[in-house]
């Protein structure tokens, strides 16, 4: 049972892993290696990025993400351009926008789902615990170990309840006390006094509510580092998200987490920080960009844009 | 709201609700103007003008439709009937256990080293040809670049359209040439047979698993390998079975690739795969028929009953399989 040292990215499985990224400039590629070699989580507080607030919430915290300048785009069509930003530890982060804005792609850059998706192209850095997570020679798989993901629509494996939540800590050598590691899984993601007298029936017979929880414990079970949703809630009614957000405030005490949401109440109740995505489309083309990003209660009570105050009161375009 | 995807709505324009309103009901009404015949919608709702015709072609192509299809069942029907009535008098638990009779022309006897020949060469043809099949769908679906994979479909599918002689007459030139027939090269034979038929099969089961299912593994911080053994394949264990299932039954009956590597045999029951070819069903059946007397033809009709019923059963029971695997997820 090895709980994970953030800090340290080996670069295990160099050879066989060639994302299809697009290092800026040797420079900065040069930086990174710097980076990587010296950084220690410490090292990792930065001054505030562009476009960013400062707050008290984050003073003195570890960015445990810092985003550069990120571009993303699928063959042709750019999705989003220029995002910078950092994600502070212990804190939940929430991302909100309209539709297409990239809230999904955002996310799903954290953690390197997106890189087998064809045409898919990264610019700019995103620098986890000081090292670029695109960076040659980084494992995707190291990366998803530490930084895990809850999805929109529940995706529990067909076995039973216990397996899904076995089934990664088994595959990876954390077999001992696996039953004492089920059981925290679930009763960190309130699920265990629902299940724990049908551990062996199959998962797929729990509501949906229940099966997002479980894919929640399923995420912890492996006990990462960083915790991403996207939209983990859409699919519940508003008892299963009140337990869900309930969940959130006791799993950010041991996790970071990142949430994105299209319910702005949600947003307001759950999140410390917010990001404000948006559409532009001053150029022809629609890219999502960061309009904003702050304390969530800055974010929802005095934003400093109008295109927030617009969007989180409901005024659209 | 605007539609988001109109490219002549610039951010101006539909920042103005009431403009844009305007313009989407213009659009309406230019459409409808287009249409020659406006619908009257409190007309009677029975059919009219085209609709009438239409209707009659539709109803003709049905009768042509349905013609065919009893055909087909018909013609299913008519072979099971003659080769069940035929084979049905000498069948018997003799015939399934006993060896043909040393001499021709003699009634009795039975077919049970041809049973147990075809029984052991569809084993070891199955156990060369299922994981070579799973794992070249595997390879297709989940690790192969997008040209690599049509390639790998393309080369499945022309395997799979060649005439089976042409195997038949591969194998021979590979393993018999230069040695002897044996059981082992007529396995071969029907392995190759077999190995597009499950590979596609398997492929296309494959691709049913839910993408979600995946990334979620993935995401696990499992390698991409474990997640396929433990996730993706579970999840198609029923479809891969069936597919497996239907290739064996597809493959039972196959006798021109038998002829070449597999057909100079004795009438008793060995075990022997590789030394010496291995009595068959087919090509007993092929045999039998070719010796003109009446009791080799009876027991052809017998051998060709039973080939049949044991193809239709794992037909049958593969679609079961198949259906039960589908429900279940
Ligand atoms: N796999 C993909 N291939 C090609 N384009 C994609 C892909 N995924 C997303 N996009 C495009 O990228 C843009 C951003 O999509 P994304 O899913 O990140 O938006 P989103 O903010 O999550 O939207 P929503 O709130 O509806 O989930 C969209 O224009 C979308 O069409
Ligand atoms: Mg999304």
């Amino acid at each position: 049972m090895r709980p994970p040292d953030p800090s340290e990215m080996p670069a295990t499985g160099a050879s066989n892993v060639r994302p299809r990224v697009r290092i800026q400039t040797p420079a900065l590629a040069h930086e990174a290696a710097q980076a990587a070699a010296n950084a220690r989580p410490t090292d990792a507080l930065r001054g505030s990025p562009r476009g960013e607030q400062d707050s008290a919430l984050t003073v003195g915290r570890e960015a445990i993400f810092d985003v550069q300048d990120l571009s993303v785009s699928y063959g042709s069509s750019q999705a989003i351009s220029g995002v910078t930003l950092q994600i502070h530890r212990n804190l939940i982060t929430a991302i909100i926008g309209p539709s297409g804005c990239g809230k999904t792609t955002f996310i799903r850059s954290l953690n390197r789902m997106n890189d087998s998706v064809p045409g898919f192209t990264i610019d700019g850095k995103i620098l986890y615990h000081g090292h670029d997570i695109y960076d040659r020679g980084v494992d995707r798989v190291e990366v998803r170990r530490r930084i895990g993901m809850v999805f929109q629509r529940p995706n529990p494996f067909p076995k039973s309840i216990y397996d899904n939540v076995a089934w990664a800590p088994r595959n990876l050598k954390m077999k001992s006390g696996l039953d004492e590691r089920v059981e925290r899984a679930l009763r960190g993601a309130a699920l265990w006094d629902e299940v724990k007298d049908r551990l062996k029936d199959s998962a797929l017979g729990l509501s949906g509510g229940q099966q997002q929880r479980l894919c929640i414990a399923r995420a912890i079970a492996i006990q990462p580092d960083v915790l991403l949703l996207d939209e983990p809630a859409s699919a519940l009614d508003p008892i299963a998200t009140a337990a869900i957000e309930e969940l959130m405030q006791t799993l950010k005490n041991r996790y970071t987490i990142v949430i994105v949401t299209h319910n702005m109440q949600q947003a307001a109740r759950v999140a410390d920080r917010t990001a404000f995505f948006n559409l532009d489309a001053s150029d022809g083309r629609r890219t999502g960009v960061l309009v904003e990003y702050g304390d969530t209660d800055v974010m929802f009570t005095r934003p400093a844009d109008t295109r927030t105050s617009d969007y989180v009161t409901g005024r659209f375009g | 709201m605007t539609d988001p995807d109109d490219p002549d709505v610039t951010p101006r324009e539909a920042s103005d609700p009431s403009d844009a309103a305007l313009q989407a009901t213009a659009e309406l009404d230019s459409l409808s103007l287009l249409a020659e015949d406006l619908l009257d919608p409190s007309g009677p709702l029975t059919p009219s003008g085209h609709l009438r015709r239409r209707q009659m072609v539709s109803r003709l192509a049905e009768a042509a439709q349905t013609t065919a299809a009893v055909l087909a069942v018909a013609v299913l029907g008519i072979l099971v009937y003659s080769v069940a009535s035929r084979g049905a008098s000498v069948l018997s638990i003799g015939f399934l256990t006993k060896d043909p009779p040393v001499l021709s022309g003699v009634a009795g006897g039975g077919i049970a080293p041809a049973i147990v020949g075809t029984a052991l060469i569809m084993a070891v043809a199955t156990a060369i040809a299922m994981p070579m099949g799973i794992l070249a769908a595997l390879f297709l679906t989940e690790f192969a670049g997008r040209w690599t994979a049509r390639a790998i479909r393309l080369a499945l599918d022309l395997l799979n359209g060649l005439p089976t002689i042409v195997v038949g007459l591969f194998v021979f030139g590979l393993l018999v040439v230069g040695h002897h027939q044996s059981g082992f090269a007529g396995s071969v034979a029907l392995a190759i047979i077999m190995l597009p038929l499950i590979a596609r099969a398997t492929q296309e089961v494959l691709t049913l698993v839910p993408a979600g299912l995946r990334e979620a593994a993935d995401a696990l911080g499992v390698c991409h390998w474990r997640t396929v053994l433990g996730v993706v394949l579970p999840t198609a264990r029923g479809g891969i079975l069936t597919a497996t299932v239907l290739a064996v039954a597809r493959a039972a009956g196959e006798t021109a690739p038998l002829i070449f590597v597999c057909s100079i045999f004795s009438n008793t029951t060995s075990l022997n795969l590789f030394g010496q070819a291995l009595p068959n069903i087919p090509v007993y059946i092929f045999n039998a028929s070719e010796a003109a007397e009446r009791y080799g033809f009876a027991r052809a009709w017998g051998a060709a009953f039973v080939l049949l019923a044991f193809i239709l059963l794992a037909s049958l029971g593969g679609r079961a399989l198949g259906r039960r695997a589908t429900l279940s997820r």
